[in-house]
């Protein structure tokens, strides 16, 4: 560490000041977890330990959360249990506990399918799209250019809900209700803009000399771009499509408007997750764990350049 | 690749001249058209389209479930209706109540947090990375899951609540109180997206120069003083950038709140977007809808832009 240098600067905070800050924001950070963590451990919880007074914080671990989650359960006579085989693997005892039966898979698995294939697609076609346009804006006089990033940008100004209302009556006469092609092609709309602006940024730092020194050498235009200028933004490439990623993944109003059964994704599934007489909590713990896991992994990847996804380039490190 | 290049040379002793000149010298001009061209297609058919059609049935009694009834211009009278509706009005002030608090709370602790972290204590960039998760996730699941933190008597934060204070935690429900429940929207909302505004106000921190600082303290500045005319006066475009983009983002609010209390109890968390829905997609009144939707886009799009021009004074000065 440098602190030996910079011990008698006068801007250097002295080391009281870094240990009240250090407290203070590990205190914040320690609060701002404990949510997260609650439904995480409420995963592990049977139904009645999950609503128990005073929450349990010290609990038996239970797959019950996990099992009905992924399974359809109907109530059966205990007569009738035992009439059965002996039980088929973990689920199928602690469902007989509860004197019900599994009778089938639930819809989870493939809403959260739906979910991949429209969060991939969307993304791949966003940012393919975007490094086109991207490139073009960052290199070449084009007319009007700032209206037109403006206008790119001003798209995801309106509400979803706005938008969802033409596009509802759209879909309906083309017959895109309901399919993922419909979701892929609307977030593709709506991270395009997000795509284009953020590489812009990113295209915008590699130095022209570079594809003109290439472009001397015998390169056209086209393979400049693709030869020169792609491997060179390969790193915004890369973090522009985890923002799309995690935007579609994320994405509600459009879902639960658009989509009702086979192309409906894990978001508007999980809140309706319910068991006998109200919600199935554990089950709605399980389903939100595997289904935040993969963002939480995407944003510790991502952290160098979150500032500059979530305001669209503005603000560069 | 010996054979690529050979295969390459008789392509090129093979092209007719003119054909080989008119691909090589693609201009730069019908570059930048064909690379932006793509993504200008999509926003048109899946943005601009469905916005022009809007204002259209903005017009008419269009009605979604009967669209083979004869279609009426009804001219302004939605627009009319708009304007004059009680229920209109209630859920604008619900979304200015709520647009306002949870940027009030988010300026005040996401600035706070990232005075604290640019104090550069031991960790620091692990415990920012801790602190960005929550506004990473999706919404919708957020508010799931904190409609059960919020469970009367059984939910954690009712608990926590009265373990500090005492106050018995079944004798008052966050989202079931007239009284309580626009704010428990606005502490999800603190909670999930204090993060943004910090990492916002972090770079802005970060790029006032040290020797600025230097000069102060030459000068003998008080660090309250340089706190004040430092510190602040140069964060403030960021902070500022900050508040637009939250302004914005929280006047479309929809899905986190929908899903923790529905727009209830009565109408007190209903706002702009839920009502707007409810309009388009339970009562399908497409035409109300469409005006509706017309004017919260007129609305956000006028602020966001009489906003930029002041962002830009500051930035000038």
């Amino acid at each position: 560490m440098s602190g030996a240098s910079t011990a008698h600067s006068v801007v250097e905070p002295s080391a009281a000041t870094k240990r009240i800050a250090a407290f203070l924001v590990i205190l914040y950070a320690v609060i701002t977890m404990v949510p997260l963590a609650w439904i995480f451990a409420t995963a592990w919880k049977t139904p009645p330990d999950s609503i128990a007074y005073p929450p349990k914080v010290v609990f038996d671990p239970s797959l019950e959360g996990y099992c009905n989650l992924f399974t359809t359960r109907s109530r059966q006579t205990q007569d009738y249990i035992a009439e059965l085989g002996p039980p088929q693997g973990t689920c199928d005892t602690v469902t007989r506990q509860r004197e019900m039966v599994i009778v089938g898979p639930s819809n989870y698995v493939p809403r959260f399918i739906n979910s991949l294939i429209i969060a991939f697609g969307s993304t791949f076609l966003a940012v393919s799209l975007g490094v086109f346009a991207a490139y073009a804006f960052s290199r070449f006089k084009i007319p009007l250019k700032d209206d037109l990033l403006f206008f790119i940008l001003s798209t995801r100004m309106m509400p979803p809900i706005a938008v969802a209302i033409p596009i509802y009556l759209m879909y309906r006469e083309v017959g895109l209700s309901d399919s993922a092609l419909g979701m892929i092609l609307l977030y593709t709309a709506v991270n395009v803009s997000l795509a284009v602006w953020l590489l812009k940024g990113f295209i915008d730092e590699i130095p022209r000399e570079y594809e003109e020194a290439a472009m001397i050498d015998g390169y056209t235009r086209l393979q400049a771009f693709f030869k020169v200028v792609l491997p060179q933004a390969a790193t915004g490439i890369a973090a522009t499509s985890i923002f799309s990623l995690i935007f579609a993944w994320n994405e509600y109003a459009f879902a639960v408007l658009l989509t009702s059964g086979t192309a409906q994704t894990a978001p508007p599934f999980i809140p309706t997750i319910i068991g006998e007489g109200g919600m199935d909590w554990p089950a709605v713990g399980a389903g939100t764990t595997l289904f935040l896991i993969p963002v939480v992994v995407f944003t510790v990847l991502l952290r160098k350049h979150l500032l500059r996804g979530i305001t669209f380039g503005a603000v560069r490190k | 690749m010996p054979d690529m290049n050979a295969i390459a040379d008789r392509v090129a002793s093979a092209t007719p001249p003119h054909v080989g000149k008119a691909i090589r010298g693609l201009s730069d001009r019908s570059i930048a058209w064909i690379f932006v061209a793509p993504t200008m297609i999509l926003l048109l058919a899946i943005n601009i389209f469905p916005l022009i059609w809007t204002v259209y049935l903005s017009f008419t009694n269009y009605a979604s479930n009967r669209p083979n009834r004869a279609v009426v211009n009804v001219g302004l009278k939605w627009y009319q209706d708009i304007l004059s509706s009680p229920e209109v009005w209630a859920a604008m002030q619900a979304t200015a109540h709520f647009v306002f608090w949870t940027i009030f709370f988010q300026t005040l602790i996401g600035f706070g947090l990232a005075y604290l972290i640019d104090r550069k204590f031991r960790g620091h960039a692990f415990w920012t990375t801790i602190i960005l998760i929550p506004m990473m996730l999706s919404p919708a699941v957020v508010g799931n899951f904190w409609k059960f933190l919020y469970q009367p008597q059984i939910g954690l934060f009712n608990y926590v609540i009265s373990f500090f204070t005492g106050i018995p935690p079944s004798s008052f429900e966050m989202l079931g109180s007239v009284t309580l429940a626009p704010w428990a929207i606005v502490i999800v909302d603190t909670w999930m997206w204090t993060p943004y505004v910090m990492l916002i106000c972090l770079a802005g921190l970060r790029s006032i120069p040290d020797y600025i600082y230097e000069a102060a303290e030459v000068d003998r500045a008080s660090k309250w003083r340089q706190f004040w005319s430092i510190t602040l006066p140069m964060a403030l475009p960021f902070i500022m950038l900050a508040v637009l983009f939250r302004g914005i983002e929280n006047f479309k609010m929809f899905d986190m709140v929908v899903l923790l209390t529905g727009g209830g109890p009565g109408s007190t968390t209903e706002l702009a977007s839920i009502t707007l829905k409810r309009q388009a997609f339970e009562a399908y009144r497409t035409g109300y809808s469409s005006a509706f939707a017309i004017i919260l886009f007129v609305v956000v799009f006028g602020l966001a832009n009489i906003y930029v021009r002041a962002l830009n004074k500051v930035k000038q000065r």
